[in-house]
């Protein structure tokens, strides 16, 4: 339905006192994001979380001068596959920004081929985890199961022993529902798939009324997700029976949207604006303060992804043709992730803590999601034994 | 027994929703002949008028207002600029301008209004459920849907069948040149019928706005399945857009509520759930497939 509208977004992030030994050319980093349709929210936290990161740098990373170039890929796998070939040639060598599995697919080839960097920001689908690792591909968010396995965890505690499940009928959904019947230990009553673009849940809720679950958990990204809330709200449902998310159907945004109707959902994830230590705090500080806004997770993943970075430029003093020390500097993670503890496992794939959190208000009257308790400690995904990592 | 009428309700619901949308469209490509892919987009701009009202004045009636005027305006400002353009050329031409309204409205919503979704609130008067039966509780938001769509309804057919206007829309559709022949300004009565059609988006986007998102597309996700009612029910048919979104309201909602049970009974929960999800995506295109064969002009056509 859409095409790619704005075709290149040039953004340069200003150098601010170009040091005479660095009189060269600022490190280029290519960011295929999505901008524009209605998921255009999320890539643009993206953007402006890693932007947040290189401004507060004064234009470096790792006290390198970079340069973000940004393009949207309208959703679209081919646009994106595009923009990264065009990227290659044009000389840049490392790459992030990309938001969805289905275009990192498509990405990811064209830049590990030409021995470039790819630093995911978000996906982490199966595929690359496993038996298509590579050593020039690293996630800085989470494998794809983790929220959902998490989830599974989640009811077990909380003590459901009977749940419904909804999921809109696609690869992710039905990827998201194994994910969770991974860990969950009580009893599916239905699963429930919708489709892909409805907007309208009032069927299923009345078969979940009917079917009266002990809890529901639920995977409906962006607007299905803020839909779903609101009508399940509307129906009386959310009194009666509690709702467990993973934290990408709840971010801040749809919070926003959805208001008092998300009160008492429970999500699970990596990370919350609420979460307790100093360098998360001073992040979420500074970027209401520069975009007056909160973040999304996808923004604070964003900045992780642009610190991490910035200590595998530091150690190559900005020479990306010094990949294998480039590469060992990345392995090593030495950065401080907003969600605390932050290592990398075999396949290049985060180990680290997933937390349930509950949207409640906060003294001020805000809703937000509050931290209730660490559930997985150092969790690993289930693909890193299929991965033979070359050195 | 209960949950089958909730069901029923369910699809009323939808069928209402989809009629405000249809009957609208309908008369736009019966009477003018012309392919209005915008459609969709006056329905978003009725509900951002709505919610930007509500979180303005707070008061629902101040919504409902905005969402019939910006709705409305916005579809005349069209008619006037484009539309009018292209009444004598293909239909193509009219596809390809609409698409390209539909792209240039989503932006200029998404720079006046942001990116992100807008809050609405549900008034205190339609929030809750009401008890329909003993022990059957429906909420009252989507009663109000229903009572609004049959209002609608009624209000069309008193146009259509009892007024001056009624009569040249229905006279348009059936031969649009023996009408201009007759003297009558063939290009107001277009207007007319365009600023109508986008007035009852506008009503539609409202009445969603607080159960649905308020979002950049909402209105491409209902355009096809409204394309689908007309066709249905016959091109140019306010009766038949009313008997085409009803049918497609029920056996979207009932496709969605039973087939999953039936084909459980038959395969493997594995099996059987996706399978029952791809079923009930395509139950309407097989509603109108099998619609079309039996009777190729849909079920009321207006030409002969």
């Amino acid at each position: 339905m859409f095409r790619n509208l704005g075709v290149a977004g040039l953004l340069v992030a200003a150098l601010a006192g170009v040091h005479p030994a660095y009189a060269a050319d600022p490190v280029k980093i290519g960011f295929v994001t999505t901008l524009s349709t209605p998921a255009g929210y999320i890539g643009e936290d993206e953007r402006d979380g890693f932007t947040l990161a290189i401004t507060q740098g004064s234009g470096k990373l790792g006290g390198v001068p970079v340069a973000l170039v940004v393009e949207d890929d309208g959703l679209k796998p081919a646009n994106a596959k595009q923009s990264a070939d065009r990227m290659v040639q044009s000389g840049i060598r490392l790459y992030t920004g990309v938001n969805f599995s289905n275009v990192l697919a498509a990405v990811v080839p064209s830049v590990v081929d030409a021995e470039h960097f790819y630093v995911s920001l978000n996906p982490g689908p199966s595929n690359f985890a496993g038996a298509n690792c590579n050593r020039n591909y690293f996630v800085a968010s989470y494998q794809n199961d983790a929220f959902h396995t998490a989830g599974g965890v989640a009811a077990n505690q909380l003590g459901y022993k009977r749940v419904v499940l909804l999921a809109p009928n696609y690869q992710a959904g039905r990827d998201a529902l194994a994910g969770f019947k991974r860990t969950y230990k009580g009893q599916v009553l239905a699963e429930i798939y919708t489709k892909l673009d409805q907007s309208d849940f009032s069927v299923e809720l009345a078969r979940i009324r009917s079917l009266a679950p002990d809890a529901v958990y639920q995977f409906h990204p962006g607007g299905a997700g803020i839909n779903f809330a609101k009508q399940y709200a509307n129906a009386g449902l959310s009194k009666t029976i509690p709702v467990v998310v993973p934290g990408f159907s709840m971010d801040s945004r749809m919070l926003a949207a959805t208001g008092a109707a998300s009160e008492g959902f429970y999500t699970t994830g990596i990370w919350s604006v609420a979460m307790d230590n100093e360098a998360s705090q001073q992040f979420v500080e500074a970027f209401k303060k520069a975009y007056g806004r909160i973040p999304t997770d996808y923004a604070m993943q964003a900045y992780d992804t642009a610190r991490w970075i910035g200590s595998g430029l530091k150690a190559v003093n900005g020479d990306l043709t010094k990949a294998d020390a480039f590469r060992a500097a990345m392995r090593k993670a030495e950065f401080t992730s907003l969600r605390g503890k932050f290592r990398l496992n075999t396949n290049q794939h985060p180990i680290q803590d997933l937390y349930l959190m509950r949207i409640e208000r906060s003294a001020g009257g805000e809703l937000a999601p509050k931290v209730v308790r660490k559930i997985v400690s150092d969790d690993k995904d289930a693909y890193a034994d299929q991965c033979k990592m070359p050195s | 027994m209960m949950l089958l009428f909730e069901q029923l309700l369910n699809g009323l619901q939808f069928g209402a929703m989809l009629f405000m949308l249809a009957s609208g469209l309908t008369l736009i490509f019966g009477i003018m002949g012309v392919v209005n892919l915008t459609h969709g987009s006056f329905y978003m701009v009725g509900a951002y008028c709505a919610t930007f009202a509500i979180a303005r004045t707070g008061s629902f009636l101040a919504g409902m207002v905005a969402a019939l005027v910006g709705a409305a305006l916005y579809g005349l400002v069209v008619e006037f600029l484009v539309i009018r353009r292209l009444y004598r050329r293909d239909h193509l031409y009219q596809v390809l301008a609409t698409f390209g309204l539909i792209l240039f409205t989503n932006e200029a919503v998404s720079m006046l209004f942001g990116r992100t979704p807008p809050l609405a609130v549900t008034p205190a008067a339609l929030d809750g459920a009401v008890t329909l039966l003993p022990g059957f509780e429906y909420p009252v938001l989507r009663l109000a849907f229903i009572g609004v769509g049959a209002l609608v309804a009624l209000g069309l057919w008193l146009l259509v069948n009892g007024t001056r206007v009624g009569m040249l829309v229905r006279a348009g559709a059936d031969d649009r040149e023996m009408v201009d022949a007759l003297g009558v300004d063939i290009r107001n009565l277009y207007t007319l019928v365009f600023g109508l059609g986008a007035l009852l988006c506008g009503l539609a986007g409202v009445m969603a706005a607080p159960l649905l998102a308020v979002e950049i597309g909402m209105g491409e996700r209902v355009l096809i399945t409204t394309f689908v009612c007309i066709v249905i029910g016959g091109v140019g048919s306010v009766r038949g857009a009313l008997a085409g979104a009803i049918l497609v309201g029920m056996v979207d909602s009932l496709g969605r509520a039973y087939l999953p049970q039936l084909l459980g009974g038959l395969f493997t929960p594995t099996v059987a759930d996706p399978l029952a999800a791809g079923l009930a995506s395509a139950s309407i295109y097989l509603v109108m497939a099998a619609v079309l064969i039996v009777r190729p002009l849909g079920l009321f056509p207006m030409k002969a």
